[in-house]
């Protein structure tokens, strides 16, 4: 009798598990501004480092995944209300975010930020910097002396340092470098700040089951070496 | 160039290809079997300057832009008679006799009017998909126990999602794009029913006399008399908001449908070789002169067609411009 009631319950909860995290198919939601981590390629669809990582990812954890792009200042209200699944943005994982949503494990190390300027001599104390809006350097310039202009798109952070609008642009250094490499106009500074706890997934609280197969998937692919081959392949920095 | 022929490589057995969707079709792997439009578009770095313009204009990336025009232009043909349908009902609703037809007419005027548009945006569309789920979701999931709120989350059944997670993209895109559609008929119909309202008012008192006179009931007399005369006046009115409308469409972007401002920005940042065959620094100029000039003439032909209109309701009208093409025939 008991084993019966017992069984019963097992299947029930399997039932609403299945019910609950039903993901036939999962939503991955990116920013699609931000090379190498995302970007649109030519053909008009999501590309980059964690293009690559997310399709394997969901291959692993055998699940379907579909693509999406959604502007960074609403990345986390649209993932909270259901519009996708998972945030795959390059987004580093913070406490102020992890109140708000959950992360996996982290996918990269944590990447030095770094600074683009016009030139060498840029007093980075007390000048104007800039910073893409509700990212953690934006978090850092707040807390130093300089002032800190604030843009939507990671493009325009770029584009105030070369018509001078700002001294310097804090972000990621793999972001940064193509830039800098490309454009004549602009050096990357010698000076790095060590900020962020390295890039993560981010889900709904409430998502765990599918937290946990994310979980298990960056787990292989770390420990089968592929994670390392995706981070060189893109330049994200150093492998784990 | 030679970086990303370098990406390519992949080891046998490795990298199982989920059943592709509508992204992985074109995915960075495969960056060259896409068909181009022209033949000689192969090798971007090679060629003139004006075979280079034609292929990068012709990219998939480019076809973005060229469908999002014709969104705004499909969003603007939709919304434009529905928020016309929502404010002639506004204002009927406003000047009826019934009282509290009427409060409900003058309530939806005063608060969407005054309500800041993108914030109308940001939080009817959020609460109109989550009151859908809601509903779908005590419908069709009696027996889930879990609390529909945890914390910041809202959580209802699979079933009751709105589209269903497992719908392809383009049907995400489609209920988003209906979304937009409603929020901005709402929106714009606030103003267009405060626009007729005063247009009725505006019809000379006589008139409505004179069918009452003929023994027409109130009904007829607004059907038959009011609301052909009203349009005149109101058409200065409704002029003024169709250009607005015009020019609202990048609030599309807050819900999810990617309008023609959100491509012309992203298309026209700079472009590393890294990532593309189509080098090129900031451009974001010459598409935002390129956007300038598709409004202007937008709006050009906007008036023409409006001028017309205005002739047409003129015509035998008890105004002074009626008085002036009665007298010119």
């Amino acid at each position: 009798m008991k084993s019966i009631l017992l069984s019963t319950v097992a299947v029930a909860l399997t039932a609403t598990f299945a019910l609950a995290d039903g993901h036939s198919v999962v939503r991955m939601g990116t920013e699609g501004a931000y090379p190498p981590y995302n970007f649109i390629n030519d053909a008009g669809e999501v590309a980059g480092f964690e293009r690559d990582l997310g399709d394997e990812l969901c291959a692993r954890a055998e699940l379907t995944c579909e693509w999406v792009t959604n502007e960074w200042d609403s990345i986390i209200p649209n993932l909270v209300s259901g519009n996708y699944d998972v945030i795959i943005a390059g987004m580093s994982i913070t406490d102020e975010r992890d109140e708000v949503i959950d992360f996996t494990q982290n996918y990269t190390l944590p990447d030095p930020s770094a600074y683009v300027a016009a030139s060498e001599d840029v007093d980075l104390e007390g000048g104007v910097l800039a910073a893409q809006a509700n990212t953690i350097q934006a978090a850092f310039i707040a807390e130093t002396g300089a002032t800190l202009v604030e843009f939507a798109t990671p493009e325009e952070t770029v584009a105030a340092v070369k018509n001078g609008e700002a001294d310097a642009v804090l972000a990621d250094k793999a972001f940064l470098t193509p830039i800098a490499e490309s454009d004549a106009d602009l050096v990357m500074l010698e000076q790095e700040e060590l900020i962020g706890g390295g890039v993560g997934l981010g889900l709904r609280e409430s998502d765990t089951e599918l937290k946990d197969k994310f979980n298990a998937a960056i787990t292989s692919m770390k420990e089968d070496g592929s994670l390392n081959e995706l981070i060189a392949k893109w330049e994200i920095g150093d492998g784990f | 160039m030679g970086n990303r022929r370098r990406f390519l490589k992949k080891k046998p057995g490795e990298g199982h290809v989920p059943s592709p969707s509508l992204f992985q079709k074109y995915a960075l792997t495969t960056p060259d079997t896409r068909p181009a439009i022209f033949s000689f578009c192969t090798d971007p770095s090679s060629l003139p300057d004006w075979q280079w313009m034609a292929c990068y204009l012709t990219t998939g990336k480019h076809m973005s832009i060229y469908w999002s025009v014709l969104t705004v232009l499909l969003l603007l043909a939709i919304t434009a008679p529905a928020a016309l349908a929502f404010g002639f009902a506004g204002a009927s609703a406003a000047r009826s006799r019934i009282a509290p037809l009427s409060w409900l007419g003058k309530g939806y005027i005063a608060i969407v009017r005054g309500v800041p548009d993108i914030a109308f945006f940001l939080f009817f569309v959020i609460a109109l998909d989550q009151m859908i789920e809601y509903v779908r979701h005590r419908a069709l999931c009696p027996d889930w126990s879990e609390p529909i709120r945890q914390g910041n989350d809202f959580v209802v059944c699979a079933a009751a999602k709105m589209p269903l997670g497992t719908a392809p993209q383009w049907v995400h895109e489609t209920y988003g794009f209906f979304t937009a559609v409603f929020t901005f008929a709402i929106v714009f119909g606030a103003f267009a029913a405060n626009v007729l309202f005063g247009a009725m008012r505006a019809v000379p008192r006589a008139q409505l006399e004179t069918a009452e006179a003929y023994g027409m009931s109130p009904r007829q007399t607004f059907m038959r008399v009011l609301v052909p005369q009203m349009w005149v006046y109101a058409l200065p009115g409704l002029s003024n908001l169709w250009m607005v409308l015009i020019k609202a469409t990048p609030l599309l972007f807050l819900l999810g449908v990617e309008d023609i401002v959100y491509w012309a920005r992203e298309l026209g940042g700079t472009k590393t070789e890294r990532f593309t065959e189509y080098p090129h620094g900031d451009w974001r100029m010459w598409y935002f002169l390129a956007l300038l000039v598709f409004y202007l003439l937008f709006t050009r032909a906007s008036e023409v067609v409006l001028e017309r209109i205005m002739a047409r309701l003129t015509l035998g009208q008890a105004t002074t411009g009626g008085e002036a093409q009665r007298k010119a025939a």
